[in-house]
């Protein structure tokens, strides 16, 4: 674990220096490039604000009306038993269908249980490790026209789940 | 599918805050979570803002265009069907570069011309499923409707390439998680991108068991 610390240390400071470096000498003029993309960035995030604010009060609320804690205790005695604490379950279940609402649970996990934590730690990896699948397909297969999906969605939900697997046992070695 | 999600979860708030008694806790969190979502995009968008500069700097030296040109043996495992020259090649690498730099809004479009050109791609193999595609999507300009597409009454098959893409795709292939560092900086974190590594195993993982299935599923059909 010491060693992918490590990597985590290091990946941005090299990253950053390798493409301002290869854009340099590349006679790009990089400045002006960053500030073009920065803008562009900026746009992004303005973008999601509305989308943060109408998912951040919804989950809000949810916790607030204790619904989540009751939800967790429910839950409690099957999660434990593989490792997952319960409060992820939902989180785990919306992923599926839309990554903004899971970003709202996401926060909510962080800001209850801190992004240093088991709980936060086993958020991250999860989230940067799987996608929507149903609303990837959905989307995509439509472009297609395609109604017969065959066997993406086993093969889709398999790889989720080996990154779930992944991701307790990454997260638990890191606490 | 989001306005289910949000419609239930809001409901579901209210009523049960009304009957746990806790309606002025409920109060609290729509208006403390609505003023956090400012404060997270401040953050997120000193983030997102340095990200997006360096990638563009990465895309006017070229390095995307060679990166995308650098995965190609890899495309030739996993789609060896496909012929060399085919423009789903193009499309399916572009894809994958933009998932791995964790550019969002480059992935989709190209994700979706991948998928009408591997459309394409059946109906020059002769797919009779997919042989409507020409006359169809010049109905569906002119009456600018979507009953058209499934008034042609053939259920498409998705194709072996269709779907190790969209396994592939799904399998996730993001090298920095940078939305997710953002959060975690906003939150607190004492080293946000302690989670860069684990989290590329992990992707590492998931991709690789996603390649293996595909490949089992190849040499069965």
């Amino acid at each position: 674990m010491k060693a992918l610390a490590n990597i985590s240390d290091i990946i941005i400071p090299v990253l950053i220096f390798f493409i301002v470096g290869y854009g340099f000498v590349s006679k790009v003029k990089v400045y002006e490039a960053f500030l073009k993309g920065a803008k562009e960035g900026l746009h992004i995030v303005a973008d999601i604000v509305p989308t943060l604010i109408g998912l951040l009060v919804a989950v809000g609320m949810l916790r607030a009306s204790g619904f989540f804690d009751m939800l967790g205790s429910l839950l409690a005695p099957i999660t434990e038993a593989v490792g997952l604490p319960a409060q992820l379950m939902p989180l785990l279940a919306v992923k599926l269908f839309s990554s903004s609402a899971a970003t709202g649970l996401v926060l909510d996990v962080f800001r209850t249980s801190g992004p240093d934590s088991y709980a936060g730690l086993l958020t991250s990896i999860l989230m940067s490790c799987t996608e929507t699948v149903f609303y990837t397909m959905s989307v995509y297969f439509l472009a297609a026209r395609v109604t017969k999906t065959r066997y993406t969605l086993t093969g889709a939900l398999l790889a989720t789940l080996a990154g779930t697997v992944a991701s307790v046992i990454l997260a638990g070695r890191m606490v | 599918m989001l306005n289910a999600i949000w419609a239930v979860m809001i409901l579901v708030a209210v009523f049960y805050g009304a009957v746990t008694g806790r309606m002025s806790e409920v109060t609290n969190g729509a208006l403390d979570s609505a003023g956090e979502a400012i404060s997270l995009c401040i953050t997120m968008a000193g983030i997102v803002a340095l990200w997006m500069g360096l990638m563009e700097i990465a895309v006017r030296a070229g390095l995307v265009e060679k990166l995308t040109r650098g995965i190609s043996p890899f495309l030739k495992f996993m789609f060896p069907k496909l012929p060399q020259d085919h423009p789903a090649r193009q499309y399916i690498a572009t894809n994958i570069i933009a998932n791995v730099l964790g550019l969002g809004w480059a992935c989709t479009p190209a994700g979706l011309k991948a998928m009408e050109s591997l459309a394409k791609l059946e109906e020059e193999r002769g797919n009779p499923e997919y042989m409507d595609q020409d006359s169809l999507s010049e109905k569906r300009k002119q009456k600018g409707g979507r009953e058209q597409a499934s008034a042609s009454g053939k259920s498409r098959r998705a194709s072996n390439e269709m779907c190790t893409f969209l396994i592939l795709n799904i399998s996730s292939l993001q090298l920095i998680p940078v939305n997710m560092i953002a959060y975690r900086n906003q939150y607190g974190s004492s080293n946000p991108t302690a989670i860069i590594a684990p989290a590329i195993a992990a992707t590492l993982f998931s991709t690789v068991v996603a390649i293996m299935y595909c490949k089992i599923k190849d040499k069965k059909n």
